[in-house]
Order: C-alpha cells, then sequence, then structure tokens
C-alpha cells in the first residue's frame, strides 16, 4: 500500500504537549512504550491529512485540528447506567463492555460469564496482565504510518476493548462494546484502542458502537485491529451514532487467514463528520468476506467511508454493499478499492455503492479503485447515485398506498436492505428503530 | 342493464408525447369480464398504466368515467383504494420490503379510506393464509420481499395473490397468464374465477385464447395502432387463434 507523506499543515503544538505528557505519565512495558513513542514520530511527521492527499480529497478535517484536543485520562465516573438505556439492544443476553470518553467502566459494564477459550476484557487489564498476544499483535496490523489518526491513536494506547479466542473457541454470546462521549467539557477527546484475536475455527460475534450523552463537539479516534484465524467467522458491526457536532475517525484493520470468514457491517447516522477506514487483507486462500454499509445523514454532515479489500492470496472472495440516504446539503464519499495482487488468481470481488439523494443539495462522490494484477479473476463494481425508483413508487400506488407513505416505504427498504444482513437480531432491532426515526427526521427536515 | 363500472369513452393518450391511444371506447358493467387481445406494440399496457394513473401517461383527449367518478381527476392510491387493480405485465420488485408488510399496508390504507379500521398483524395473517390456499402458494412467499427474486411464474400469481387479498371491484390483468406453465395457469385463472362476483368485473389482457378457456370472456376485443378494431363474444378469440390478427389489421389499414 502506498501512503503519502504531507507537510503538517495545521499547527501541532498543542497535540504534541499532550502527547508528551501522556508518554510521561504512563507506565507500560518498555515494548508498548516504544510503540507509543513510534506513534507520536509518526505523528509528528504526519501532522494531519489534508485534502491535497488523494485518500481525504472530499473529507476536510480543519475543523478537528482546531478543536481544542483535551484526552480523557479516565472514565468520566459520573454517567450512569440510566443514561446508557437508550443505547441498550432490546432483549440483550450477550454482555457489554462500557468505554467512557476511551476508557473502560467496570461500574457500567457486564462481562460475560467466563468461558474456557474467550477472553473478553479490556485492553488496560489485559496490559496489566501482560498477555503475550498484545505484543505480538498491538499495531502489527494497522499501520502508525498510514494517516496521523491512527499514529495519534497510537500514541495514546492505554485502553480499549480486548477479545481473544483460543483455537475451536465460540463466542456463545454476542459482545456489544458501547464507547460512549460523557458531556461535560473536562474532556472531549477519545483514542480507544480495540484489539480481537480469533485462533483458529473460532468464531464471534462483535458489536463496536459509538454514542453521544452530551450535545457538544468532541473527536473519537479510534483504531480496531483484527486478527482471524483460519477457519475462523467473525461477524464485526460498527454502529456510530454519536451528536451531531462530533467528529469521528475510526479505522478498522483486519487480516484473513486462510478459509476464515468476516462479515464486517459499517452503519453511520451521527458526527458531524465521520470518516471510517475500513481495510480487509486476506493474508490466505480461501478467504471469504463482506463489507456491508450504510449511512444516512443530514443537515451538513459529512460521512466518508474508505474501503480496502486486498486480495493477496488466489481464491478468496469480497462481497461490498454500500448503500448511502442523504439529505440537506449533506455529503457522502464512498471509495473502494479492490486490490488483487499477481498471484491472487480465482479471485471473485464484488463491490455495489448505492446512494439515495433525498434532496439536490446533497451529493455523493461515489468511487471504485481497482488494482488488478493477476488475469484470472473475477471483478465487477457498480455505483448508483440517484432518487427513488419510479416504478417502485407507482407500483406501491397501485397498491393503495400514499405517495409519502410510499417514498418512506421504499427509503426504509434501501436501508433494511443492508441491516437485514446483520445476524445478531436484537443489534437489527435497535438499528431499525434508530434509523426509522432518523429517516423520518431527513425526509421532514429536507 | 346494470350501470357502468366503467366508462372509457374516446380515450386518447400519450407517453411524454408520443401518442399511443387513439380513441378508444369500452364500457364494462358489474358481472363482466372483458379480454383485450391484439399484437405486440398495439398499446394494451398503455391502456392499464392510464387507468391505473401512471405519470408521463398523460390523457389527451376523452374521458373515463369510473364507479359514478372521473376517473382522470383520481391519484393513482385513490384509484385503488376506490377499487381499481391493475396486475402488471412486469411487476415490480421492491427489495427490502417484506412482501406481508407491503400487503397489509397497502390493505389498511384502503380500509382507512373507506373507513373501516385497520387491520393487525394476526388478524391479516389469517386473511392472507386463507387467500393463499385459493392461489396454492408457498408459505414461505410471505416472508420474501416484494417480487424480489421471484420467479416470472412467482411474479405473476402474487399479483393475483395481491388482487385476492385487495379484493377490487374492478381488476385489470395485463398478460398475467405469460410465464405461468400450464398448472400455474389453471390455478391463477381458477382463483380469478372463484373471486368473480356479480359486482365486479375483470378487464383481461392477453395474447392467448388459452387463458379464455379458463377464465371466459363475455366480451372479446382487438386491440391495434391504439384502438379497438374489432369487438366480439368469446368466439372471436377463436377466431384470432386461427386466423391471426392479419385479416382484421389488413381490413382496417384501407
Ligand atoms: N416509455 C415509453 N416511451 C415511448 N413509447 C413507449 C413507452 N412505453 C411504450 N411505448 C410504446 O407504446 C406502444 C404501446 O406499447 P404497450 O406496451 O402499450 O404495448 P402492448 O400492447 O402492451 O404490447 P405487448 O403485447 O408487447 O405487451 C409501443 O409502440 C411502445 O413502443
Ligand atoms: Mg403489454
Amino acid at each position: 500500500m502506498t501512503t503519502t507523506k504531507s507537510k503538517p499543515a495545521a499547527d501541532l503544538g498543542a497535540h504534541l504537549a499532550a502527547c508528551e505528557s501522556f508518554a510521561a505519565s504512563t507506565a507500560g512495558h518498555e515494548w508498548l512504550r516504544t510503540l507509543r513513542r513510534n506513534g507520536v514520530t509518526h505523528f509528528t511527521e504526519l501532522g494531519f491529512p489534508t485534502t491535497k492527499l488523494e485518500d481525504w480529497i472530499y473529507c476536510n478535517v480543519a475543523p478537528i485540528t482546531k478543536l481544542a484536543f483535551k484526552p480523557a485520562a479516565s472514565a468520566d465516573a459520573s454517567v450512569t447506567a440510566k443514561q446508557l438505556s437508550p443505547f441498550a439492544f432490546p432483549d440483550w443476553t450477550g454482555s457489554r463492555l462500557v468505554f467512557v470518553n476511551g476508557h473502560f467502566s467496570p461500574a457500567l459494564s457486564s462481562l460475560p460469564a467466563p468461558q474456557k477459550g474467550v477472553t473478553v476484557t479490556n485492553l488496560a487489564a489485559a496490559l496489566a496482565s501482560g498477555d503475550a498476544l498484545l505484543q505480538s499483535h498491538l499495531a502489527h496490523h494497522a499501520s502508525v504510518d498510514g494517516s496521523g489518526f491512527s499514529a495519534l491513536n497510537t500514541a495514546f494506547i492505554a485502553d480499549g476493548a480486548f477479545i481473544a479466542l483460543t483455537p475451536n473457541a465460540v463466542a456463545a454470546e454476542p459482545i456489544h462494546l458501547l464507547f460512549v462521549s460523557a458531556p461535560g467539557d473536562a474532556a472531549n477527546t477519545a483514542q480507544p484502542r480495540n484489539l480481537i484475536v480469533a485462533g483458529t475455527n473460532s468464531s464471534a460475534k462483535v458489536v463496536e458502537h459509538y454514542v453521544s450523552l452530551g450535545g457538544a463537539a468532541h473527536f473519537t479516534n479510534a483504531v480496531t485491529e483484527i486478527v482471524v484465524g483460519e477457519g475462523a467467522n467473525i461477524e464485526h458491526a460498527k454502529f456510530q451514532e454519536e451528536n451531531l457536532e462530533a467528529f469521528h475517525i475510526a479505522t478498522v484493520q483486519a487480516t484473513l487467514a486462510r478459509d476464515s470468514r468476516f462479515l464486517s457491517h459499517s452503519i453511520s447516522t451521527g458526527a458531524r463528520l465521520a470518516r471510517h477506514n475500513i481495510n480487509l487483507v486476506m493474508t490466505g486462500q480461501g478467504v471469504d468476506c463482506v463489507m456491508n454499509g450504510l449511512y444516512a445523514v443530514g443537515g451538513k454532515q459529512l460521512v466518508d467511508h474508505h474501503t480496502v479489500a486486498d486480495h493477496a492470496q488466489p481464491h478468496c472472495g469480497s462481497h461490498e454493499f454500500y448503500h448511502g440516504i442523504l439529505s440537506g446539503s449533506s455529503r457522502g464519499v464512498f471509495n473502494g478499492k479492490i486490490f488483487v495482487r499477481k498471484d491472487a488468481q480465482k479471485t471473485d470481488a464484488k463491490q455495489t455503492s448505492r446512494n439515495l439523494l433525498l434532496t439536490d443539495t446533497a451529493t455523493v462522490n461515489s468511487k471504485p479503485q481497482l488494482e488488478i494484477l493477476a488475469d484470472d479473476v473475477k471483478c465487477t463494481h457498480g455505483a448508483t447515485v440517484g432518487q427513488l425508483n419510479d416504478e417502485a413508487l407507482f407500483y406501491c400506488r397501485t397498491r393503495g398506498i400514499a405517495e409519502v407513505n410510499a417514498r418512506r416505504l421504499l427509503t426504509h427498504a434501501f436501508a433494511s436492505e443492508i441491516v437485514n444482513r446483520i445476524t445478531v437480531e436484537p443489534v437489527r432491532e435497535h438499528l431499525e428503530q434508530v434509523l426509522w426515526a432518523r429517516l423520518e427526521e431527513l425526509i421532514e427536515k429536507k | 342493464m346494470n350501470p357502468p363500472l366503467i366508462e372509457i369513452k374516446n380515450l386518447s393518450a400519450g407517453i411524454n408525447g408520443k401518442q399511443i391511444l387513439k380513441g378508444i371506447s369500452l364500457t364494462v358493467r358489474p358481472g363482466e369480464v372483458h379480454a383485450i387481445m391484439g399484437p405486440n406494440g398495439s398499446g394494451k399496457s398503455t391502456l392499464g398504466y392510464v387507468l391505473a394513473g401512471r405519470k408521463g401517461y398523460d390523457v389527451t383527449g376523452g374521458s373515463v368515467t369510473y364507479d359514478g367518478k372521473d376517473l382522470i381527476e383520481l391519484s393513482p392510491e385513490n384509484r385503488a383504494r376506490e377499487g381499481l387493480f391493475l396486475a402488471f405485465q412486469y411487476p415490480v420488485e421492491i427489495p427490502g420490503v417484506n412482501n406481508t408488510y407491503f400487503l397489509r399496508a397497502a390493505y389498511n390504507e384502503q380500509r382507512k379510506h373507506r373507513k373501516l379500521e385497520e387491520v393487525d398483524a394476526v388478524d391479516f395473517l389469517a386473511i392472507v393464509r386463507q387467500k393463499m390456499k385459493l392461489l396454492e402458494l408457498p408459505e414461505a412467499m410471505l416472508k420474501r420481499a416484494v417480487n424480489e427474486g421471484f420467479s416470472g411464474g412467482e411474479k405473476k400469481r402474487n399479483e393475483i395473490f395481491q388482487m385476492a387479498v385487495l379484493d377490487p371491484k374492478l381488476a385489470v390483468l395485463d398478460e398475467t397468464d405469460s410465464g405461468l406453465d400450464i398448472d400455474a395457469l389453471r390455478i391463477v385463472a381458477e382463483g380469478v374465477n372463484k373471486l368473480k362476483r356479480p359486482d365486479n368485473a375483470a378487464i383481461v389482457i392477453t395474447h392467448y385464447q388459452r387463458l379464455l378457456n379458463y377464465i371466459v370472456p363475455d366480451f372479446v376485443h382487438v386491440l391495434w395502432n391504439g384502438q379497438i378494431i374489432k369487438s366480439g363474444g368469446k368466439e372471436l378469440a377463436l377466431e384470432l387463434e386461427e386466423k391471426g390478427y392479419d385479416w382484421l389489421i389488413g381490413k382496417n389499414s384501407k
């Protein structure tokens, strides 16, 4: 993968000072301190990306650089369980790990019943207990030099979720990771670092969920690394419903070993600016992965998905489905890269990006990016941007459904096509509710 | 004689400015079945769409009185709520919308219009089950998205299933028989016949006499080049089957 270096455009003084004081005040193993130091070095060099960089053309992060940088040092203790009730999934029997401003809150969390071969904990605890997997995986998958944001996150590695499955372990229940931004202005920046390591033939379902309690601007800078072992089966759903002043930058980096299955969902309704990097690297043959995504935005929101399906080995399949619903003068960006490396024969890569514009002032930039070096491959991609299908609208109306209801129904259906791929029913139900309300807003306020 | 359910008088209509229907007159009374036949491109589906109120299909002359009302003035949804049903030649796929959910939404909007109480999911399922038996449809069809991935025949059966549930006064069936194998054809035709009552009517568009062996029409009309060039009884369909359209068209183009 190529990375383009840029001259740091913004003044990084405050950020670097925060890095220094964090490094000075935080203990940790030597390897970890080196890792963080590495993050600082790269961040100093890269700074925040500017729109001159190809990958950031449509995503101007200048407002983030202007926001006061106040990373949280610990979980805000004033958050109560009651405040979190809107974010609970209906009839949830799985576990829930709550992170407030990026730091684990034991009081608000319910850990799963102990299960052999399944570790579900927070990163800080795992670091303290010296789990060997951390040193061998942390920051080995998401490159620190990819962008200033992952470098910055690495400089601040302290807490997040840590999930590990030994070979053949099957997590009994799905795992809900809830990342909460607390109200109040003591801290406004959360930089969770998550690591999921799934051993051979293991399986788990994980939901990464981002929410805000207050209405003020805050900044989430998250990095999640997922290591999917041979024959393992992981479903990872990310749902971002932060407040409309928030800035959300996140990377999901997954390394997929031979014959593994990986199902990725990214549902994004919140934040003033949301940038999701989802990078899947197939390092063994016979991998089957799906990238499924939905964004529903309005007003002046910007939502940007940059995805990568890196076919490094033959006989892998990647299937990507992204839907966008845009209202107001919101902007959507979808950039889907498919790399097919020289030896990756018999690759089957499919990508579709469909966007529904509810207003004339909403815009979308949708771009497939195919780099195919093997010759015996099947790669298809398609992108559409437009309004609701007239034929379908008419069909509904001939059955007696009023035009406005037909529009609702079809818009909702467009979202449901994506949501329905999530296999965890309570998550689907929660999403249905949130999305239905959000779509109503988008349709009405357009 | 019964007052007409629909009275089409000298109807002309075009699609985006292109003239397709050129003066059609047709009166259908309750209890009657009318068949419309005609070669490809003669305007049969256009007539169906004009009656259903599709955007872009503009009436340029004549009138349509339906159940005492000016049909052209009504929105497509109000036509449906007043009991007009069009079974599409090419039913539309609606991914992401559950078939049962869709049908209940339609059913309840129609009930509301008629000042009847809406029906909840449980009661609706009972109605739906009964109608499914009529058409020998598999239960799994209820759980799928509207027409998505349905075979040609399944789509047509789904149209008639919708019709059975919505119970229209006037049904326009646009080539419901095409794409059906002989067993499915028989099931669908028998379904249509069971739904027939003295107070409703049907306009059946078809290319084939075969369907009319099951759904026996009271009248057969031949549409060609946007006009009805011949009307007759059910024997006309047999004559067309035997001789094709050329003898009529030749006579007419003189
Ligand atoms: N959207 C359109 N714009 C312009 N012309 C159209 C459009 N749709 C149909 N037509 C034309 O209108 C005429 C009538 O078409 P229509 O579909 O009503 O025929 P039909 O009798 O139903 O044919 P078939 O037996 O093939 O179903 C044809 O000449 C067709 O090409
Ligand atoms: Mg036709």
